[in-house]
Formats: C-alpha cells, sequence, structure tokens
C-alpha cells in the first residue's frame, strides 16, 4: 500500500488555496533574480536579430527573383513580350492608376470585383454555416441528402458561371452566384464537419447542467464549431475572388477579371500580371481582415505557440 | 428513514459494437445508495463503473432492469442531479465565472442573479481572483474546480462522479479529495463516486462497492466504518483503514486478474 502524501490537513490548509497557478500569470511581476533579466534580454536580443535576419532574407528573395525576370528579358534572353517585365508591370499599373484603364478608372474595376467577391462570400458562407450546422444536427436530413451534396461537389463548379451568365446576364449576380458555389461548398462541410465533432463529454455536460436543446445548439454546438468555420473562411475569400474573376470571364462590362481577360485579348503580358497582382493584394487584405476577426471572436483559444510559421 | 436514493433492480446494458456485435456492459446490477449516503464504487477496468454512472443520469437507458432516483423511474436527464466527468468537461469558450453560471442560467434563472451566485461557489471553490480567465489559462486542479462548481451550483441532491480526480497529480488529488469531503458535507448530497483507485475509495465513502469484471456485477459491499471529518491525507495511517482496504483487495485482486487476462487475450487475437 502506497502512501500518497503526507501533508497534515492543517498545513495544506494554510497553504495557498492554489496549489497551481495558472502559467499566464497576468498580474502582479515576480521579483526577477538578475541572473533571469540578463536570460530575458539576451533572449529577446537573440529573437530580434533572427526576425531581421528573415526579413532580411524575405526581401533578398524577392530582389533576386524580380531582378533575374528583369535582366533576362533586358538583355532579350526571353522575349518580353511573351513573359512580361516587371518595370513594364509597374508601369501598367502606374497608367492604370493615374489614366485609368480601358474600362475606366481603376478603382473602379476593383470595387466591382470585390463587391461581387464580397456578395458571394457572405451568402456562400452564411448558407454553408446554417446548412453545416442543421445537417450536422439533424441525421435523418444528413443521411437523405449526402448523395445529392456529394454529387454536387464533383461538378467542376467554375463551369457553371457560363450557366450563371445566361440566367443573370452582364449582372453583378451572375458573378457573386459563381462565388456563392465555390463558397458555400468550403464553409458546409467546415461547419457540418466542427458540429460532428463537438466533445460528446461538453454535450453530456451541458445536458446534465439542463441545457435545452435551443441552448444546446448555441452556446455549445456553434461555439465548438466556430474554430472550423472560421478557418475554413480564410480559404473561402480567395476562393469567392476566383468566382468572381471567373464569372466576369464569362462576361462583364467592368472588374478586374474582364480588365485581365482584355489584357490577355490583346497580348499584353504586363497588364495580366498588373491585375493579377492587384488580385493577390486584395486577397491579402482580407485574408487579414479574417485573421482580426478570428481572434476577436475566439479569444478563449489558447495563443499560437511561438515559432509556429504563419502558413 | 425514506426509501433509498438511488435503486438499480436487475440492470442490464447492452451495446452495439460497430462490428454488428453485442457488448454487455453490465449484467444483472443491483444496488442502493441512501440519502446522504457517499458511496464508492471501485472495479478493474471496463467492469462497467462509467455505464453505472450514465445509466443513474439518465444520459444512458438500460437494456433491462428497473433505476429509480428519488423513487422515480429514470427516463432521461432527471433534475437534481450533479455529474462531474473524468476528463475536462468545462467549456472552453466561457470563463470561469460564465461557466459556473451555466447551470443556475438553463434553469432559468436571469444573468445577473446567475453571476452573483456563480461568484460565491468560484470563491467557495478557492478560485477567488479566477472569475474572468478561460479555461485553457488554468491549471487541471483548477479546471477540476471548475467542474466541481459547476455541479455544485445546482444544489444537486444526487451527485454523480466518474473518476473525477485520476488526471491530477498525487498531491492536488488528495488536496481536492479533501475539498470534496469538506463540500459535500455541507450539502445534503447522495454521492455515487465511481473510482480504480481502492485507497480513495476508502478514505472518501460510507460504503465501497466492488465490481466484478466486464460485464459488471455487484460482487461484495463493504462499510466504511472510519469516523467523520476525515482528513484524507491521514485517514490511511489508521489500522481499520488497513484492515477494510485488505478486505476488499483480497477480492479485487482476482476480479483485475480476470480483466487483465482477458485484455492480453483480446491483445493477441
Amino acid at each position: 500500500m502506497s502512501v500518497r502524501s503526507t501533508l497534515p490537513r492543517s498545513e495544506v490548509g494554510s497553504q495557498n488555496p492554489h496549489p497551481d497557478p495558472p502559467s499566464q500569470a497576468g498580474e502582479g511581476k515576480p521579483v526577477e533574480a538578475p541572473v533571469d533579466v540578463e536570460l530575458a534580454k539576451r533572449r529577446s536580443r537573440t529573437a530580434r536579430r533572427r526576425r531581421l535576419t528573415i526579413y532580411g532574407l524575405r526581401v533578398l528573395f524577392a530582389v533576386v527573383w524580380l531582378g533575374s525576370w528583369e535582366l533576362t528579358t533586358r538583355l532579350n534572353w526571353v522575349d518580353p513580350f511573351f513573359v512580361g517585365q516587371p518595370s513594364g508591370v509597374v508601369q501598367r499599373l502606374w497608367t492604370w492608376i493615374t489614366e485609368g484603364t480601358a474600362l475606366g478608372p481603376l478603382w473602379l474595376q476593383a470595387a466591382v470585383t470585390m463587391e461581387e467577391a464580397l456578395l458571394g462570400f457572405l451568402v456562400g458562407s452564411l448558407l454553408g454555416v446554417v446548412f453545416g450546422i442543421l445537417l450536422g444536427r439533424i441525421d435523418l436530413l444528413a443521411e437523405v441528402l449526402s448523395p445529392f451534396i456529394k454529387a454536387a461537389n464533383a461538378i467542376p463548379r467554375v463551369v457553371l458561371g457560363s450557366l450563371f451568365a445566361i440566367m443573370f446576364g452582364l449582372s453583378l449576380s451572375g458573378k457573386a452566384a459563381t462565388a456563392v458555389v465555390l463558397v458555400f461548398f468550403v464553409v458546409f462541410f467546415n461547419a457540418f464537419q466542427g458540429v460532428r465533432e463537438v466533445d460528446r463529454n461538453l454535450v453530456a455536460n451541458a445536458r446534465i447542467l439542463g441545457a435545452d436543446n435551443r441552448r444546446l445548439t448555441t452556446e455549445i454546438i456553434i461555439p465548438s464549431a466556430l474554430s472550423w468555420i472560421l478557418a475554413s473562411l480564410h480559404i473561402s475569400f480567395g476562393l469567392a475572388i476566383v468566382g468572381a474573376v471567373v464569372g466576369e470571364l464569362f462576361g462583364a462590362t467592368a472588374g478586374l477579371g474582364q480588365l485581365i481577360y482584355n489584357a490577355g485579348h490583346t497580348f499584353d503580358v504586363n497588364g495580366v500580371f498588373a491585375g493579377m497582382f492587384l488580385l493577390a493584394v486584395l486577397a491579402l487584405i482580407a485574408e487579414g481582415l479574417i485573421s482580426a476577426l478570428e481572434n476577436r471572436l475566439i479569444k478563449w483559444r489558447p495563443s499560437r505557440v511561438s515559432g509556429e510559421i504563419p502558413i | 428513514m425514506a426509501g433509498p436514493a438511488i435503486e438499480l433492480r436487475g440492470v442490464t446494458k447492452r451495446f452495439a459494437t460497430p462490428k454488428g456485435g453485442i457488448y454487455t456492459a453490465l449484467r444483472d446490477l443491483t444496488l442502493e445508495v441512501g440519502p446522504g449516503e457517499f458511496c464508492a464504487v471501485v472495479g478493474p477496468t471496463g467492469c462497467g463503473k462509467s455505464t453505472t454512472l450514465a445509466l443513474i443520469s439518465g444520459l444512458e437507458l438500460a437494456s433491462a432492469g428497473e433505476i429509480r432516483v428519488e423513487g422515480r423511474p429514470v427516463r432521461g436527464i432527471a433534475d437534481g442531479v450533479g455529474y462531474v466527468f473524468q476528463s475536462d468537461a468545462v467549456f472552453p469558450w466561457k470563463t470561469v465565472l460564465e461557466n459556473v453560471a451555466a447551470g443556475p442560467r438553463y434553469h432559468g434563472m436571469s444573468s445577473a442573479q446567475a453571476r452573483a451566485r456563480a461568484r460565491d461557489w468560484i470563491s467557495r471553490v478557492g478560485l477567488a481572483g479566477f472569475e474572468d480567465r478561460y479555461p485553457h489559462q488554468l491549471s487541471g486542479g483548477m479546471r477540476k474546480r471548475v467542474g466541481l462548481a459547476q455541479s455544485l451550483i445546482n444544489g444537486p441532491r444526487i451527485l454523480l462522479m466518474d473518476e473525477p480526480f485520476s488526471a491530477l497529480d498525487v498531491q492536488t488529488r488528495t488536496l481536492m479529495e479533501n475539498e470534496l469531503l469538506s463540500l459535500w458535507s455541507s450539502t445534503s448530497a447522495s454521492v455515487v463516486f465511481v473510482t480504480h483507485d481502492l485507497e480513495e475509495a476508502i478514505a472518501l465513502a460510507d460504503r465501497v462497492v466492488l465490481l466484478t469484471a466486464g460485464p459488471g456485477t455487484v460482487k461484495g459491499t463493504y462499510t466504511v466504518d472510519l469516523p467523520r471529518p476525515r482528513n484524507v491525507a491521514e485517514i490511511r495511517f489508521q489500522p481499520r483503514f488497513a484492515q477494510i482496504y485488505e478486505a476488499i483487495w483480497s477480492q479485487l485482486r482476482d476480479e483485475v486478474l480476470v480483466s487483465y487476462e482477458r485484455q492480453k487475450h483480446a491483445a493477441a487475437v
């Protein structure tokens, strides 16, 4: 027979009632020994140096990549007519900004595409979340609909763009609809999975504590599925832009996709690159906004492990 | 004296296995827990200890036999039952305060009132000052305290505990066991405490129920006539404690061996 603890009750009681303080002590700075201070300083110095090295290498990478592209085309080793040229791309962007594009001012094209993408993103993710939670909660519905959803998911959905071009004409809704079908499935599958993966213990606990079905959904199922849903939103906005651009390729009067389409048809390779560059910038801004939203909504999650590479 | 708080008569529980077979977790289990009694259930791995709790709580329904809680047959989750889970079951997206206030809110109490009561319970389990923390910011022992407060705030007349302290380190565990006893003594709740640890069972309980290796059924019950209030850390030095321990262990040992042989056999197949 083993003896677990030899601490008498009186001593136990008089001790700190929290024998296991949290790792993230927010309040009250502990008195640090000089050695610790020195160590902490050295550590932050090392971290700073490493950050600087990484930024430096990133700049170097960009310089080598763009520089070799520029150089080889300048020396006419490869024909800039086919592969474009960084300086040409910058020039094209500058002309678009100062003189506007063939389709009108540049900001208008960006705004049109973003409007389509945003609308498609909002509608698509809303539908995805609603259907994901519904099918995740109601087994019968999931079993009945699963073959249809699988079949719909198997279709290369960008081709629906041509269908929507017929149904909606040149209007904004056609492009948004293409974005919706791209976004919907990604969000739907994540929301569905998120609902299915809810910790059974948490559900049992909530039921014992007296939660009814509605509370169970709003207070346990949805928060639990939220990290899955938000993860899918990261990819979704990129897909919404793809949807909007593809929609524009099938026929539009404005938008970055149409701009790229026009550039392609007039053999303006630099114009195609400039359009791509703009789309990438917009997608990155959207991604940043979604990350900020995620951090606000899931503030209960442990903070990201330092050293994790955010790709 | 009123009837038993919990009554299981000839209870059998079978589960369908994923391969289409049937697994019998409990067979013909008969057990009674009196009002205000602290009853510990021990048994080897896989003897259906947790299943017993799930049946009493109404989370699972029995395949055969009858279960009554406070005289009423169990048909679903009953009111007045608290459940402390083996693994963490506190809600990670709620703060300590919101976690503890959840039960009263689910029972229709206003948010402000529920919070006020929750604050009281948080300080009772020694977590005052941690109301706004999220569970991931707490240690395992503190999360267990949150779990305790979360179930006790509903004032359960039946408290079911499924190896609640098995994941804690030894010192924290002894501390928590003592706190559980002092919290329990201020209530009149009947407790069913499932554990694989015989020492813990004897130190805490009025009565120890020994289950056989699965399918579980009662092999014997043993009254623990040690005086209360008890100090879990010291009680094991008493000669009476050792006597009871030996009496139960001589029976438990056989069941543990059976269970172990079966696991070896299952692993070999």
